[in-house]
């Protein structure tokens, strides 16, 4: 491998590394800070990406697509935790695998009946559809590098939410002890709502973020789900930066997993995740 | 108590008894009129499409032939084998002894009919393969009773190899998934190439289902062959396409690909597929007026274009119906109904074709390219290509 083509690959794994953050985010919420197992949060990517193919049909428009979908998912992740997911804190975490594996089926058969079994693409905006040439040959898509970006801010965002106000030092503290905190006098209920709509939002955002360049279709969301357990579990359960470090980790070991070690390629992410969690059982970053 | 308990027992048992007397003559009697077709198609997940498409190309045959089927009345047992192998073995099991069908139809993918045919050669069940293209299924593990209306992954990236060849490219580097698929048209794709003088430079694969290929994109670009040949499917086609062409490969050096690469995708390619050339046994301008018909009918029944999976299951109805024709509306037979579908000459909308030793079609391996929404026809690449079914011993 040539220098030019090193360099490359370095920014192939930012790149992939950052939207891998960016697909593991929500799970970061509802998994990592509120300890629900939910396994239908590769639904909820799938659900924001069909959000973004069907209203940037409507609007022409992937931005306003994102404006519009990104409150329907909100409100969509509030009605469900006041339907399902409230029911469920003090439960056994068997019954939140059960609920969520449900939800799967469910949210895949809707799909099916509402837009079909076929493969579907989005336009990616007028404004970011350039491309920067690299080497002679070889250019990047402009789209790539702006959704790093996002998810970079999106990581910085999160991290002042969780750990620099006062909803952030809330959540945490419910997530120590829901009783408590309820005894404080916090509407630990509304709170709660609050942080699972937002998680849901996230994931429907990295759908339709990714929508352009990951086309939408039937499954999709399965092959998002396990890579996004691996990235909070790497990253330690419940840290922002932790699943951002991970997300990078994981980028960078599948990227040259493919390159230098092509036979291991399959292998490598979990691989990397034996070895982080036999070196550091609780992740790479501990919850405090 | 108990001895009133024991007395009804015994009496229901006695009565059930006299009603399967009654209904066993009544059954044989129907079973000279009717075929019963287990269909084990994938109608939830990722091939969901393709299931349904093969169904719906079945059924309008057989209404077509105005509901029968050589005369025989249809009868279908139908199962979601939800493209999961694990569940394959189970599920081909319960169609043939539970459901006690004739004739198993599936399915689209590989790793489950290569279950579902080890059942079929276990039950010695006739079975009839709409699409899995793996090639042992008419290789090493032929067998009397296993036939195949579709393709052999060989036959469509073997075509291809030759053209490649042909339009001057002497240096290709190849991209699909790590799977049987993948490699198996790699390797036919290689074995025409090579034996036209050119020469694969590098063979790259990624682990599926994985559609990062971003790392792959920097190595062709470094590499800078003539050509690229891969395959693709469904989402990981689109994306490798898009991708393709966002990285400007698109400009410098040509793609190539099986025909899966552009069918069912162009739309969501949404451009980046424009102008790419692919090999398969179907094309969507076809002028044999089989074709015609059958695409007016289809599109007037589903209210959709039909594809290539759809002609598919109307070509497996096509060859049950040359083996139940034999019979002449005797008791079915499963050996008169094989020897007849071995020698038959199938009206397919794709054109016309045999069945090898091996039991895959002999058929023309169009070249196609994308225009606007259709893989538009372009020539016949190879005519009438034989399967080479290595490993088939029948």
């Amino acid at each position: 491998m040539d220098f030019v083509s090193f360099l490359i690959q370095v920014l192939n794994s930012l790149q992939y590394g950052l939207l891998l953050f960016l697909v593991a985010s929500g799970l970061t919420l509802v998994f990592g800070i509120m300890g629900i197992i939910n396994l239908a949060h590769g639904s909820f990517y799938m659900v924001g990406a069909y959000l973004a193919f069907a209203l940037t049909s409507l609007t022409g428009n992937l931005m306003l697509a994102i404006a519009l979908g990104l409150p329907l998912a909100f409100v969509f992740g509030a009605i469900l935790e006041w339907a399902l997911f409230s029911h469920l804190y003090k439960r056994d975490h068997l019954e939140q695998v059960l609920l969520t594996y449900g939800l799967i089926l469910i949210f895949e058969e809707l799909r099916s009946l509402a837009v079909g079994d076929d493969v579907h693409g989005v336009t990616i905006p007028e404004l970011f559809s350039a491309s920067i040439p690299l080497s002679d040959n070889l250019s990047y898509p402009l789209y790539r590098l702006v959704i790093s970006v996002v998810c970079l801010a999106l990581a910085g965002g999160l991290y002042w939410l969780i750990q620099k106000t006062r909803l952030g030092m809330m959540i945490r503290a419910g997530s120590h002890d829901r009783d408590m905190v309820k005894a404080l006098g916090i509407d630990i209920n509304l709170l709660y709502r609050t942080v699972f709509a937002l998680g849901v939002a996230l994931a429907a955002l990295a759908g339709m973020l990714a929508a352009p360049i990951s086309s939408v279709y039937p499954g999709m969301g399965s092959s998002v789900l396990i890579i996004s357990f691996v990235i909070v579990v790497i990253g330690g359960v419940g840290s922002v930066w932790g699943a951002l470090v991970a997300a990078l980790v994981i980028g960078f070991a599948d990227t040259f997993g493919k390159v230098l070690l092509p036979d291991l390629a399959g292998l490598m992410v979990y691989l990397v995740m034996a070895v982080v969690l036999l070196w550091r059982p609780e992740g790479i970053f501990k919850k405090a | 108590m108990k001895n009133a308990r024991m007395n009804r027992r015994t009496l229901m048992q006695a009565m059930l008894g006299v009603i399967a007397g009654a209904l066993v003559p009544l059954g044989a009697a129907q079973a000279a009129e009717k075929i019963k077709v287990g269909l084990m198609l994938p109608y939830t997940g990722t091939y969901a499409a393709l299931g349904t498409a093969i169904t719906n190309g079945f059924k309008q045959y057989v209404q077509e032939q105005g509901g029968k089927l050589g005369g025989y009345e249809v009868e279908y047992s139908v199962v979601d084998d939800e493209s999961d192998p694990s569940k394959a073995t189970e599920n081909a099991s319960k169609l043939v002894k539970r459901d006690n069908v004739d004739v198993l139809v599936g399915t689209v993918h590989s790793g489950v009919a290569l279950a579902m045919a080890k059942v079929a050669r276990d039950t010695k069940t006739l079975l009839i393969i709409p699409n899995a293209g793996a090639d042992e299924l008419t290789g090493p593990l032929c067998a009397p009773n296993v036939f195949r209306s579709s393709f052999s992954a060989w036959q469509p990236a073997y075509a291809m190899g030759k053209i490649v060849a042909e339009r001057g490219h002497k240096n290709v580097v190849t991209v699909t998934w790590k799977y049987s698929f993948g490699e198996q048209s790699v390797a036919g794709f290689k074995e025409a190439f090579e034996k036209a003088g050119g020469k694969v430079a590098k063979e790259l694969y990624l682990p599926f289902p994985n559609v990062e290929f971003q790392p792959f994109l920097t190595e062709i670009a470094s590499l800078k062959p003539d050509a690229v040949f891969v395959f693709f499917a469904g989402g990981g086609a689109v994306k490798f396409v898009k991708d393709y062409d966002a990285a400007g490969l698109k400009k410098s050096i040509p793609l190539y690909g099986s025909g899966f690469l552009t069918d069912g995708t162009i739309d969501a390619m949404g451009g980046s597929g424009e102008g790419l050339l692919t090999t398969l046994h179907y094309a969507d301008n076809l002028t044999n007026p089989k074709d015609q018909a059958f695409r007016k009918a289809y599109a007037m029944n589903y209210k959709i274009q039909p594809d290539v999976y759809a002609v598919q299951g109307y070509d497996a109805a096509q060859m049950l119906k040359t083996g139940l024709d034999s019979l002449k509306g005797g008791k079915f037979d499963k050996d008169a109904v094989i020897k007849a579908m071995e020698t038959a000459k199938i009206d397919s909308p794709r054109g016309a074709f045999t069945l090898s030793k091996a039991h895959n079609p002999v058929q023309d391996i169009y070249l196609r390219k994308v225009e606007g929404r259709d893989n538009k026809l372009v020539g016949v690449a190879e005519k009438a290509l034989a399967d080479p079914a290595r490993g088939c011993r029948m």
